[in-house]
């Protein structure tokens, strides 16, 4: 599903060479939930815009789904992250005097859907995210964790291979917060969602079943969570 | 991405900053505007001054004090002091004498007329009887002035269509008293109307020239002792015979003016066909120069929807991370983009060609000045709005598109 290795990302700031990445290998199969932890300044943020092709690293190799994204050009990787990722902003980053289910129409209006079939789509993707009644309410609207649901719903429309989640609660309250882990870990458990989730929270991170750990860009620490928190349970029993 | 899609989505980011939008299109709503009604006026002027020609016989001559002036060249330095006299007209009857359907002489100044409670100043005409046929003229009411009437040197005057209105309102004026600069005249007639031409003799009202010199115009009308006049119109009984009578007339004038061969000309001889090369001449120097003005402001206009559409794309750069990440290309920002700023231009296009329109036809309503509203110069100020649109679009969603997906989305 994803394989990047010895992934290098080199700024040049003035006379300074910055290595944001300095050689990160890994592999993600399809269908793990999956935490990127590390602190500010540890290279997730960069890590995470290659994974979702927003951005190409400057050495190494990355594999999405089988295709080599080094090799892409701007319009081919606008396709890729269209249809292969879906992305969740801590900010939720959803067009403001734009419906529910307009914002969530979208993606699929890139990727070319029209008519009757995108709308379709869009409401059953609302309707996974428990928004079915929401559809026409703006943003402003809307409250946070809905907000969040909206994007949520906007990630998944396109059915992608991979849910790309940057601090998806880092702008909710904790109970908030807690209700959208949980409907990540459903749809990781129902549909078998591949899901990666960029955190500096190891609360956060402990509710999935693998953390990959940044420091100075490079990863510290690659193991399996074998036992983690599901979404609800009281923060104080940990 | 739909067409209609970036249509609506131009419309909704235009009403979520709907005064900003109205101040932006400002610039190109009187751009267009004044191409609009600029055209229609001008169109209109030159159908006007064509029609008077035709209606007003084409084979007329005008005698008149002055230098003949090319109004394009600039060089209006018009002789001080230079009369036509009624000797003058004298002399033409006299010497003139093949070829000549008709031969009058006027003369014209500005005098309150007073009626009831009804005052105001308006333009009197001393004329002969075959002012009516030189000038082509139709009684509504009543009749014309007569040679009986210079004769007698009475006291009648015949009204033009506006002013017999003003003074008189639904009541018939005929044998009604009229005062025009403290002298009573008889109102012996009225006029039909036409229209908002150049010379139109709606607003003047025509007395017998005698009596005008006798009675009303006093010193004015003199000069050294000679009684002027303001022109002579020759009515020429064929095209052919223009030139001939022209010339004719030129010389004897200039005989009669003493001037020497080498001397320049202090009186015209115009057909009406010189006039309206004059009147184009006029009319095209204005055109060009309002059409700058409007130019300007078109330019202007653009600049300003430049201005806002590049504020736009900064203020909404976190937008276009997101259409990017969620697979927008490129080319659709870009197009996204190019086709708010059309959107923008093409609106400011469409009220200006209203209010352009609106303009044209409160001039030809109120009269001032005749309008023809062409399907041209709508489309071709729809056209410009369309190319400054796309023009001064194109910058600002260049930058749009070409914004790194990761650092818009980090913008704040």
């Amino acid at each position: 599903m994803i394989h990047a290795e010895e992934l290098m990302k080199v700024y040049q700031m003035g006379d300074n060479e910055v290595r944001a990445l300095d050689g990160a290998s890994f592999t993600i199969e399809k269908g793990e939930m999956v935490s990127i932890m590390g602190p500010s300044g540890s290279g997730k943020s960069t890590l995470m815009s290659i994974i979702g092709c927003l951005d190409a690293p400057t050495g190494g190799k990355y594999l999405l789904d089988g295709v080599a994204v080094e090799n892409l050009d701007e319009t081919q990787l606008a396709e890729v992250r269209g249809r292969k990722i879906g992305f969740i902003f801590q900010q939720f980053n959803l067009l403001a005097r734009t419906s529910a289910l307009e914002n969530v129409m979208l993606p699929l209006t890139y990727a070319g859907v029209t008519g009757k079939e995108r709308e379709a789509r869009a409401m059953k993707a609302l309707e996974r995210v428990g928004l079915g009644d929401r559809t026409h309410h703006a943003p402003s609207e809307l409250s946070g964790g809905q907000q969040q649901r909206v994007a949520i719903a906007r990630a998944l429309v396109n059915e992608p291979a991979i849910l790309l989640a940057d601090e998806p609660t880092g702008a909710l309250d904790s109970k908030t917060g807690v209700e959208i882990m949980d409907l990540f870990q459903s749809l990781h458990r129902e549909s078998g969602q591949t899901v990666i989730l960029v955190t500096h929270d190891a609360y956060v991170a402990r509710h999935t079943e693998r953390i990959i750990r940044l420091s100075d860009g490079a990863i510290v620490s690659d193991e399996a969570n074998l036992n983690p928190i599901k979404a609800g349970t009281p923060r104080a029993e940990e | 991405m739909l067409f209609s899609e970036n249509i609506k989505i131009a419309i909704r980011a235009l009403r979520a900053n709907k005064m900003r939008s109205v101040l932006t299109i400002l610039g190109i709503v009187i751009g267009v505007a004044t191409v609009v009604a600029l055209l229609s006026i001008g169109e209109g002027a030159t159908a006007s001054i064509t029609s008077q020609i035709q209606s007003g016989g084409s084979n007329l001559l005008t005698v008149s004090p002055g230098k003949q002036q090319n109004m394009m060249s600039g060089t209006g330095q018009s002789r001080q002091a230079s009369h036509m006299y009624y000797d003058d007209y004298q002399l033409l009857e006299r010497g003139l004498a093949s070829n000549i359907s008709a031969m009058v002489p006027v003369y014209q100044s500005s005098y309150t007329v007073k009626f009831g409670g009804e005052s105001f100043n308006t333009n009197i005409v001393g004329v002969m009887e075959d002012h009516k046929d030189v000038r082509s003229f139709a009684i509504a009411e009543g009749r014309f002035i007569t040679d009986g009437d210079n004769k007698s040197q009475s006291l009648v005057a015949v009204l033009g269509d506006t002013v017999a209105r003003d003074l008189f309102g639904t009541l018939s004026p005929i044998g009604k008293t009229i005062s025009i600069n403290g002298v009573k005249f008889q109102v012996a007639g009225v006029l039909e109307s036409k229209g908002a031409s150049l010379g139109s003799p709606d607003d003047n009202i025509f007395i017998p020239i005698e009596t005008g010199y006798a009675k009303l115009f006093g010193e004015t009308a003199l000069y050294n002792g000679r009684k002027t006049v303001n022109n002579i119109l020759i009515s020429v009984e064929t095209t052919s015979a223009m030139d001939t009578v022209s010339a004719q007339a030129e010389y004897l004038i200039r005989r009669s003016h003493e001037l020497a061969p080498t001397d320049e000309l202090d009186f015209s001889v115009q057909s009406q066909a010189d006039t309206l090369e004059t009147l184009n001449s006029v009319t095209q120097t204005l055109t060009i120069f309002l059409g700058a003005i409007a130019g300007i402001s078109l330019l202007v206009g653009g600049i300003g929807i430049m201005n806002i559409m590049l504020v736009t794309v900064t203020e909404r750069t976190k937008e276009i991370g997101l259409r990017k990440a969620v697979g927008a290309t490129k080319n659709q920002i870009l197009t996204q983009f190019l086709i708010e700023t059309v959107t923008l231009s093409l609106l400011g296009g469409i009220l200006g060609i209203l209010l352009g329109v609106g303009i044209a036809l409160f001039f030809s309503v109120t009269g001032l000045i005749g309008s023809v509203i062409t399907a041209n110069s709508i489309l071709l100020a729809f056209f410009f709005a369309l190319v400054i649109g796309v023009f001064f679009g194109l910058y600002p969603a260049f930058r749009a598109a070409n914004l790194h997906p990761m650092v818009a989305l980090r913008y704040e």
